[in-house]
């Protein structure tokens, strides 16, 4: 809401500075978004007139004024606008001066422009014309017929006076954030409301008595409201009308509120609505074919022509306003192009009506025309207002002399709007705010917002204005008095009781992920859920496949976001391709986020939603062991143990050969009783190079994604501390031949039944092959550690188990043993 | 033989000044100390001698034997020193090379501004507490008193996956889950994901974080929340942060507020970053609206409460003067090592 302080004024006597009316107004709910100081950022601009007007000698595009601006000899100025003509009043910015706005075609400069003498075209020039622009006025406001030109003013001023003074530009010019719960604020009188109980002053309203009235209205025209959509219609009928322009106090108001100047009635139109907030239109009484207005709801498929000229189409839900054989306007919308306001009209029908905010609201959206009225009656106006508003429009019809009032009016009111009460509480007040304030401030505080309290002792019954729709509940009066009283007043306190903090072990597991991660050099991404649901046939999932069992967005701002994500790998690739191509030679990143699945039971219900965890790594220095590494460091920190890794050649994110699934194997609780139960924990590999080259990674790449939930169940962060060893451990070191696709599992699992409780570590050291070593075979070679608990293992101890070990590789998988 | 031990001694002297090895002052220990060495031997002819001789004889061997000792020592010592020297000297290595290559992780700077959050309201007894973030339209907007027009209702402003479920728009609905799973005293926050159909710009973001706060209680004042509040800001932006509360209208609390904290680039006396006003605004808040509490069943007379809500992009682009949303989804490593 635009507010202008000088006209702000009119309604309540507000003496302090704008910079204190808007702190002070902030601290009681009316959030500042800008304040503007205009008229003040100009300097020796004065009032001129145009005694004569010579052609250039040697232009034909400008021609040389003589000003008189109240010297002795009038200032010479070249121009070279088209309308200006001799005994013009004109704004003059003579030399030396300075003017706020761009010179025309320029842009516009910090601190204004100086204006100093020069020639043009050989000629002298002591000055400039300005136009609206010049003077710092945004063309949005510059009344039409000005736009091209010099301000050619409308009346005759004293001329040499100050430009500034004489038209009464100075104002400050406040930009207020209204809520919505307060659409009673979206006016002048209602922001007065708010300055009158901010500061303690009378709200003075506008006058709205009409010195003469003739006839009445009722001959003129008649009413009739065939929709509830319509809570009140009032008509009132001006004759005589003469369209021009307005007088500038008007014109001024106007553009200080931004909006632009047309004709009398139209500005008399805008100026009550953004008075009362009350939306007015008038109509030709001419063009309402039988001077009959009916309110009702459209025909389905019905065409209407709007006042911008726009053809639409109608629905039956629409409301409108029609004469006895057609529509004429789209009722709290916009008016139609047949009984628009013209030159030649001479009697008037003006409308101030209450529609339903919804109805309203949904027919705006249905033609996507928003419009000043529809977005005041969307939010909700009091119908009490209508008449008061319609009497205003009257009022200062006559009172500029643009034509003759018409008596009476026509009012359909069905159900009278009346103010509720609401019982308030000084003790549930003050229990809620944390003070201890009296009955009698609270009065004062509810009655300065032209409350009325009724009640005694406790109780408070607190009749609000019609206005104030907001007000029903006691918390709407705990904050009324709570804004007053200001919140900057009110006790800062910490509360009783005493909490312990926590929380959920699924987060501490997350955590701690986060926490492991990063100590292994890995970053942390963020992308978005929702992603396209390209990303699953880039990352070759197959068709019938659960990750393509997407929750759909209805309204998705692209494709690219339609869907949440059933897995985090395609954003994950995405990131890395985004590194890769901007010359990261290597990365290695992780991402730990929610998954979404649709809910495939209950279709209207939440869809099923997990954690998963992605990590991605490419470089010189990565391998798919450096991110199995990781992974296996991130199980070990968090008490995963039994972790396997089953090759896996089937899913098409991953190269056939270097992807496996990530299988932990754990005590669960099951219905007989506690037994081992296999959990998949995820999948990791290289990422397959036709799925590399869909993002753009130029490069071997690795990845893995984690089903977190799974990984949490298994987590186990308790440590319990085991004795260090009392006795020696011996280890034998072992090189063994190979067949090519036997697998370090395979012999490590022989080795260690073999083994038996002496045998305390296995651990693979080397694998060789080429040079003395066979076609289609590896030398792999292990260290075995032996050591007992109880005593110092002999030689011939080790050396019976490790002889069985040597015997069951050889027996179960045909490794032997190679010379080392 | 007087006359021979002090010869011994001047040689020995003056060997072992001359000595640049410890090899040499070996063989000066050798000569004189050793087995078949000068000293020895004088030691081992004095057999022969009369008691009286021998003693006075043994008494300067003796004091020989010592001093010749006493320089062997000290020039070991000193030849050790100097070897050492020596060594360190070859040994010396430029200290500003660079060292070695390791590299820690970083976490996300959203990830990292919650955590902030978080340490600071767990301070202060508040549970972390989380919900989905694909919500109920119920748990969004019925029961957070928004009616049934508000315009955040919006197909414009709100993605839906069907009439009943939607991408929640705040983290507001954990209250609604809070209290219809839980009694009071409740002191929760939580963080996490919301969406709102706004196109990608510096500014706005389809999805970003908030963290949300509640606490319901008896006797739970208006003061409270701004004693809690100002404590998070002190906490949160330095001891010297002052906090301003202005009224302001959410559906869900009343009286509501949002909350401002003095510029922490300028302290408040009008900068870029506070668009010379001195003051930020940081989160909005309020008591809880009845209607809301009733939804969990609460004893509206018996028990009252706040809630609060915050950004979480804002604060951390505010506080590491980042000045493009969309960076913080872009995932460039070069961006996030920033923040290590």
């Amino acid at each position: 809401m635009i507010v202008s302080l000088e006209w702000l004024k009119d309604y309540t006597d507000v003496k302090v500075s704008p910079e204190e009316f808007c702190e002070r107004m902030i601290m009681s709910g009316s959030n500042l978004e800008t304040m503007e100081m205009v008229g003040e950022d100009m300097s020796k601009v004065v009032v001129g007139k145009i005694v004569k007007i010579e052609k250039h000698p040697d232009a034909d595009k400008l021609v040389v004024c003589q000003l008189d601006v109240g010297e002795e000899e009038p200032v010479q100025i070249v121009t070279g606008a088209p309308n200006v003509f001799e005994g013009a009043y004109v704004p003059v910015a003579l030399h030396g001066s300075r003017i706020p706005g761009p010179l025309h075609g320029q842009p516009k400069q910090e601190g204004g422009t100086k204006i100093t003498k020069g020639k043009l075209r050989g000629v002298v020039s002591n000055g400039m014309l300005c136009s609206f622009g010049e003077l710092g006025f945004e063309d949005k406001v510059v009344p039409v017929n000005q736009r091209d030109g010099i301000w050619i003013l409308g009346n005759e001023y004293p001329v040499g006076t100050d430009f500034a003074d004489t038209m009464e530009l100075k104002d400050a010019i406040i930009d207020f954030e209204i809520t919505p719960n307060r659409p009673d604020c979206l006016s002048m009188i209602g922001m007065a409301r708010e300055a009158a109980a901010t500061f303690g002053t009378q709200l003075k309203y506008p006058d709205t008595k009409c010195e003469n009235e003739e006839g009445n209205a009722a001959d003129y025209v008649s009413v009739e409201v065939k929709s509830p959509l319509c809570k009140r219609y009032v008509a009132r009928v001006v004759k005589d009308v003469k369209v021009e322009e307005s007088p500038w106090w008007l014109q001024r108001r106007l553009i200080h509120a931004g909006m632009r100047p047309i004709n009398n009635i139209v500005d008399i139109t805008n100026y009550v609505m953004l008075e009362y907030g009350q939306p007015i239109h008038a109509f030709d009484i001419e063009s309402l074919a039988g001077h009959k207005i009916i309110v009702d709801t459209a025909k389905e498929g019905e065409k209407f022509v709007t006042l911008d000229g726009t053809e639409r189409t109608l629905d039956d839900k629409m409301l409108m306003i029609n004469d006895a054989e057609k529509p004429v306007a789209v009722a709290g919308v916009m008016g139609g192009l047949n009984s628009e306001i013209e030159d030649s009209t001479k009697t008037i029908v003006i409308e101030c009506a209450n529609f339903e905010a919804n109805s309203v609201r949904t027919t705006s959206k249905r033609l996507v025309l928003r419009t000043e009225a529809s977005g005041r009656y969307e939010k909700g106006i009091d119908p009490n207002l209508c008449e008061a508003a319609a009497d205003r429009v009257c009022r200062l019809i006559e009172l500029i002399g643009a034509g003759k009032v018409v008596g009476g009016k026509v009012d359909i009111y069905p159900q009278p709007e009346s103010a509720k009460t609401v019982h308030a509480r000084v003790s549930r007040i003050n229990h809620v705010l944390g003070i201890e304030l009296d009955r009698e401030q609270m009065v004062k505080y509810l009655e300065s917002l032209e409350m009325k309290v009724e009640g005694a002792g406790d109780d408070m019954y607190v009749t609000a204005p019609t206005i104030r729709q907001d007000i029903e509940i006691e918390e709407d009066i705990v904050e009324e008095v709570a804004r007053l009283y200001g919140y900057d007043n009110l006790p800062v306190t910490i509360p009783k009781g005493n909490n312990e903090a926590s929380q959920s072990y699924e987060r501490d597991i997350k955590d701690l992920a986060r926490d492991t991660m990063c100590a292994m050099g890995a970053n942390e991404i963020q992308t978005y859920s929702f992603v396209s649901p390209k990303g699953v046939d880039n990352v070759r999932i197959d068709e019938d496949s659960w990750e393509r069992a997407f929750v759909q967005i209805l309204n998705p701002l692209g494709e690219d976001t339609s869907v949440m994500r059933t897995i985090l790998t395609p954003q994950m690739l995405e990131v890395m391709g985004r590194n890769y191509s901007r010359n990261l030679d290597a990365m290695k990143a992780f991402e730990i986020g929610n998954t979404f699945m649709a809910n495939m039971i209950d279709p209207k219900g939440l869809p099923y939603e997990s954690d998963n965890m992605s990590v991605g790594v490419y470089g010189k220095d990565e391998d798919f062991f450096t991110l199995k590494g990781m992974l296996e460091e991130l199980f070990d920190k968090l008490g995963i143990k039994r972790v396997k890794y089953i090759p896996e050649s089937e899913y098409g994110v991953y190269h056939p050969g270097r992807c496996a699934r990530i299988v932990a194997t754990h005590m669960a609780e099951l219905e007989n009783g506690p037994a081992e139960e296999e959990v998949e924990l995820g999948i990791m590999g290289e990422v397959h190079p036709e799925v590399a080259e869909k993002y753009g990674i130029g490069t071997r790449c690795y990845l893995a994604e984690l089903m977190f939930e799974n990984v949490t169940e298994l987590a186990d962060t308790e440590k319990v501390y085991t004795p260090l060893p009392k006795y020696p451990a011996m280890s034998r070191d072992i090189a063994l031949l190979a067949d090519e696709d036997m697998t370090v599992d395979q012999i490590e699992d022989v080795i260690r039944q073999a083994g038996t409780e002496i045998l305390r570590a296995i651990r693979l050291f080397d694998i060789y092959r080429g040079k003395q070593v066979q076609e289609g075979k590896k030398s792999m070679a292990f260290s075995l550690t032996y050591r007992a608990a109880d005593r110092t293992l002999t030689d011939e101890d080790v050396q019976a188990v490790h002889g069985k070990v040597l015997e069951a590789l050889k027996e179960k998988l045909g490794v032997t043993l190679r010379d080392m | 033989m007087q006359e021979r031990l002090k010869q011994i001694l001047e040689e020995s002297k003056k060997q072992l000044q001359e000595a640049v090895s410890v090899a040499d002052a070996e063989d000066v220990r050798v000569k004189v100390l050793g087995k078949k060495g000068q000293l020895t031997e004088i030691l081992r002819s004095m057999g022969q001698l009369a008691p009286e001789e021998r003693k006075e004889l043994g008494q300067a061997a003796n004091q020989v034997r010592s001093e010749v000792e006493k320089m062997l020592d000290e020039t070991f010592e000193n030849l050790k020193s100097k070897a050492r020297e020596a060594k360190f000297k070859a040994e010396k290595i430029d200290v500003t090379e660079p060292g070695k290559f390791y590299k820690l992780g970083t976490k996300h700077p959203v990830t990292i501004t919650i955590e902030e959050i978080s340490r600071v309201f767990k301070s202060m007894g508040f549970t972390l507490t989380e919900g989905p973030e694909v919500e109920t339209v119920f748990n969004n907007f019925d029961a957070l008193n928004a009616g049934p027009n508000h315009p955040a209702r919006d197909w414009t402003d709100t993605f839906y996956v069907n009439d009943d479920v939607l991408l929640r728009t705040q983290t507001s609905p954990v209250q609604v889950r809070t209290l219809m799973n839980q009694k009071p005293p409740i002191r929760v926050f939580a963080p996490g994901r919301c969406f709102r159909c706004d196109t990608p710009d510096a500014t706005h973001s389809p999805m970003f974080h908030q963290v949300e706060g509640l606490v319901v209680d008896e006797g739970i004042t208006m003061a409270d929340l701004k004693g809690v509040l100002d404590s998070f800001a002190k906490q949160m932006f330095g001891p010297e942060a002052r906090t301003k509360f202005r009224p302001h209208h959410f559906p869900f609390t009343e009286p509501s507020a949002e909350m401002d904290v003095s510029c922490f680039k300028c302290g408040g006396k009008g900068c870029k970053v506070c668009k010379g006003s001195g003051w930020i605004e940081i989160l909005g808040c309020g008591m809880v609206h009845p209607n809301v509490l009733k939804v969990g069943g609460i004893d509206t007379e018996k028990y009252t409460g706040f809630a609060f809500g915050m950004g979480v992009e804002r604060i951390a682009m505010l506080k590491y003067g980042i000045d493009d949303i969309r960076l913080l989804y872009e995932n460039d490593m070069r961006f996030i090592e920033q923040f290590k």
